[in-house]
């Protein structure tokens, strides 16, 4: 099959290219960029006229709710979502049910990712059996399985030896440690930001210390256990500073943050609605200026989506007892868009915190537009207006707290190893 | 005297006359004068200053008894009712200024035997108006009058006491 | 999702749910507490009841135990001639049991017209709010650590009829502020009626952060922060405090927090002393100030009937204007 896109402005920061141009793609690889190979004839032509094409996303964290939580999501659903948010690369935490620490399961996702015609989806592996943080799990078995990185996803390890012997043992097999630091004492099974919000509306708290502690007491372990590590489920300005010292002093730290941690604090939530609920919790407007300047300055390398889809009864309740998380690849692009509107970034580096940073991280060669590499591709309309409801929203987990709100910037295809995955029909 | 232009002295006059005769006729001993807030208070007090009625007058608010609860809802500015602690066995003056659909007068009643089982209650009232709803009716009256349709009679008060007629909205 | 202050009021600016101190104003506080005025005579009367909300069914969902604020529920409804259904609903953090969702709905299949709620979780009667059918109203009788508004009520009730006015009134809240949800409301009420100056005394574990923003002066040392105050309003410690590292003990937090005589004599000469009860004796306060005279503790039990019938006469017909 050879596709041709043209009349698209081309934005592909790991090779510095921001200019008009055409992609030319045969056998799922590209195969031109701005000139058509000798002798190329398209058998489709897309023509992107005032849209972007950029290499296709690349999410660090999706939970597609499968195997085990299909009431909630299905991987066709999300992968379906993830095609027509831009994405070409998914890693899935290993909070699957059952979890991801057997090879068998790792086997059962890539079974079911091929059944729904959307590869490139990297199960990332348990860091412990069962995530129960005390027995090692098989980390080279599920690295050869495919795993793509270890994880201990929300759970807390409470035992800081099991912590050093397990970052140990991923370094041994050369496993990225992805880990979201959160002291469970000190977080008292909160539900919201200790600060004035939490306490008027009288919510159980997580001060911002739950999280840097963590985050302090795995960076020590690190030059120790020559682990590389990723931070993710980041929320307050402390955790930047953190891990700016860290990478200062030489150690393997990567960084992202949540999208929407870049968008919210604790003052915009709509008192008790359950959609605002997430962990690490929104935190206060300092927190996210703070992040947002972390992303400025390259201390946090990436943005994911920490993509949560929910059923409608696991947002209906009292505020503390409801399931934390947000249903977010839809809405990444044009919360994006807002942050090089409002000048955080230019176009190009917040397209990078997408493709071509998280690549780098998993070290996956991907998230870039090279000639003779695979042909994953994002083209997209950065004017088009939407609304956020029933008809343009395709993951099952409706929880969004964007939810019947204008975006401004929308997919028009996706193309994932030269095929097309997603198209918008206009 | 026409409707526009009540004399309230002849009112009072024609209203304590009949009175005085009722309780004699009625034999009643140690009469209570109860008025309904707010026109009626301020009849009664005139009642009971010049029939020199020795138990001291009581007052009545009827908003938690009127039967339009579900229409209206709770009345911003409720007066206290004052009451002797019972009414068992007593004579009872009910005095309210304007009788219309007698609604009121039945909440009145409903409230009175709350507080015990007279011995026998009559009403009083300063201006009878056409348009009853409820079969119950003033046993004195200072007046009987009609009113064109729409329109309603005000008490106004309390120094002077006065009427005026106006248009219900 | 619903701005508090929209979701209490209907379009006429009337009392449609009562969850929150929060989103009311004070014209409508002090139309609650004239309101309970009228009400509070009742008991004087020989039958003490009124017809108000004959007809009506109030269903007390007791999501947590309470003999007392359940009971005072109860006869405030009762006095008002309405019938009352009182649930105990046990939960367990472990088991899942019935949604909060479904036991409201299985309660409107059967008819009600008011629920009047208590839950462990904050939130807990807003959303009830949200999601019952519009006919019915809801009424907060505590929410986790959120507010318990009625009880605000009957104390600012309390503290009108014995001072007469709030301004010029300096209010000292002394012990557990940090899990208090009667505290919270009783901050939000005296603020809102114009108190002089709120004050918390409390040690920094009994203290939620940010307290200042609710507008109040912090003590952590009751010599201190009794100083010139007229109303000492003592809250109730619970035993599980000692138990979660927040207290080492009930001897020590009585010298530091407790209202002895002597620490009661720091306070203005006419100072009023209250407690939502119930009363832990030698704890948070000193028997002989509890029964002293200072103390309008037994007014406040009687007062709450009062407020209570209010809150529930106004807004049984609050939805008119929603429609």
């Amino acid at each position: 099959m050879h596709i041709e896109i043209i009349n698209g402005h081309i934005i592909d920061p790991k090779n510095n290219i921001d200019q008009a141009g055409s992609v030319y793609i045969s056998e799922g690889k590209i195969v031109g960029l701005m000139q058509a190979p000798a002798g190329f004839m398209a058998d489709k032509s897309i023509n992107a006229q005032g849209h972007i094409v950029c290499p296709g996303f690349i999410d660090l964290s999706t939970r597609v709710r499968e195997p085990g939580q299909s009431h909630k999501a299905t991987m066709r659903s999300e992968t379906q979502a993830a095609a027509s948010a831009g994405y070409t690369s998914l890693c899935i935490p290993p909070d699957t049910n059952p979890v991801i620490d057997s090879p068998a399961v790792v086997e059962l996702i890539e079974d079911k990712a091929e059944k729904c015609a959307y590869p490139q989806i990297y199960p990332i592996a348990a860091l412990t059996q069962k995530l129960a943080g005390k027995d090692l799990s098989s980390m080279h078995a599920l690295k050869q399985a495919g795993c793509i990185a270890v994880s201990h996803a929300h759970e807390a390890i409470q035992d800081l030896l099991v912590l050093r012997r397990a970052m140990e043992y991923a370094a041994t097999h050369d496993l990225l440690l992805i880990y979201c630091p959160q002291e469970s004492a000190l977080s008292n099974h909160g539900c919201a930001h200790e600060g004035a919000i939490a306490s008027q509306y009288g919510l159980p708290a997580v001060p911002v210390a739950a999280e840097t502690i963590a985050l302090m007491q795995c960076i020590e372990l690190i030059e120790q256990t020559s682990c590389r590590v990723h931070f993710s489920g980041l929320s307050c300005a402390r955790s930047v500073d953190l891990i700016n010292k860290a990478k200062t002093s030489g150690l393997p730290v990567t960084a992202d943050v949540a999208m929407h941690q870049l968008h919210l604090a604790d003052d915009d939530m709509q008192p008790y609605d359950s959609h605002f609920h997430v962990m690490p919790p929104l935190r206060s407007e300092k927190d996210r200026k703070g992040l947002l300047a972390g992303i400025q300055k390259g201390i946090i390398d990436c943005i994911s989506s920490d993509h949560q889809p929910h059923d409608i009864d696991a947002k209906l309740g009292a505020f503390p007892e409801t399931e934390p998380g947000i249903s977010s690849l839809e809405t990444v692009l044009p919360l994006m868009l807002r942050l090089v509107e409002s000048k955080t970034f230019s176009l190009t580096q917040g397209i990078a915190k997408l493709c071509s940073e998280p690549a780098q991280i998993l070290g996956i060669n991907t998230g870039h537009l090279t000639i003779g590499c695979a042909a994953d591709i994002c083209i997209f309309d950065p004017n088009k207006s939407w609304e956020i409801n029933q008809e343009t929203w395709r993951s099952l987990g409706k929880n969004t707290p964007f939810w019947g709100e204008s975006m401004q910037g929308k997919v028009t295809h996706t193309l994932q190893l030269g095929k097309l995955i997603y198209s918008d029909n206009s | 005297m026409t409707i526009e232009h009540l004399e309230i002295p002849v009112l009072f006059t024609k209203l304590e006359t009949s009175l005085v005769e009722l309780i004699a006729q009625r034999k009643m001993t140690d009469p209570i004068i109860i008025g309904i807030h707010t026109g009626g208070v301020w009849v009664a007090k005139k009642i009971h200053e010049h029939l020199k009625i020795k138990e001291p007058l009581a007052l009545l608010d009827i908003s938690f008894y009127r039967d339009d609860f579900s229409q209206i809802g709770m009345h911003p500015k409720v007066k206290k009712s004052e009451l002797p602690f019972t009414l068992e066995g007593r004579d009872i003056i009910l005095i309210d200024d304007v009788f219309y659909t007698g609604r009121t007068i039945r909440a009145a009643l409903n409230e009175i035997f709350d507080y015990g089982r007279p011995n026998q209650v009559i009403l009083a009232v300063l201006i009878e108006r056409d348009g009853r709803q409820i079969p119950i009716r003033p046993d004195c009256v200072g007046t009987s009058i009609s009113l064109a349709a729409g329109h309603r009679i005000k008490l106004t008060g309390p120094e002077p006491l006065g009427t005026v007629i106006e248009l219900i909205k | 999702m619903i701005a508090i202050e929209n979701l209490q009021l209907n379009a006429h600016g009337k009392l449609r749910h009562f969850l929150s101190i929060e989103g009311l104003h004070k014209d409508l506080l002090t139309e609650i507490l004239d309101t309970a005025e009228s009400f509070a005579d009742v008991s004087e009367k020989n039958i003490k009841k009124f017809p108000l909300l004959r007809g009506k069914t109030i269903v007390n969902l007791f999501f947590e135990n309470s003999t007392r604020t359940r009971a005072t529920f109860e006869l405030a409804a009762t006095r008002l001639s309405a019938d009352v259904l009182s649930m105990n609903i046990a939960t367990s953090a472990t088991s899942k049991g019935e949604s909060l969702l479904d036991t409201i709905r299985n309660m409107e299949a059967m008819q009600v017209d008011m629920f009047v709620v208590r839950h462990s979780l904050s939130g807990a009667a807003h959303f009830i709010a949200q999601h019952t059918a519009p006919h019915i109203n809801v009424i907060n009788a505590g929410d986790g650590q959120h507010e318990h508004p009625t009880q605000a009520m009957l104390d600012m009730f309390t503290i009108r009829r014995v001072k007469k006015q709030f301004t010029g009134l300096r209010v000292a809240i002394v012990g557990d502020i940090l899990h208090s949800r009667v505290a919270r409301s009783q901050i939000l009420a005296l603020r809102l009626l114009g108190a002089e100056e709120v004050r918390v005394i409390a040690p920094k574990t009994l203290l939620p952060t940010h307290v200042e923003d609710l507008g109040v002066s912090v003590y952590y040392d009751m010599n201190a922060g009794l100083k010139n105050v007229d109303v000492v309003i003592m809250l109730r410690l619970q035993k599980e405090r000692m138990n979660s590292a927040l207290l080492p003990s009930e001897s020590e937090y009585f010298r530091c927090y407790g209202l002895s005589e002597q620490k009661l004599k720091i306070a203005n000469k006419e100072a009023i002393v209250m407690h939502p009860g119930p009363i832990n004796r030698g704890v948070e306060i000193e028997s002989s100030v509890a029964d002293g005279p200072q103390s309008v503790i037994l007014q406040q039990v009687s007062n709450g009937i009062a407020i209570r019938m209010a809150v529930l006469s106004m807004t049984m017909n609050g939805n008119r204007g929603t429609e």
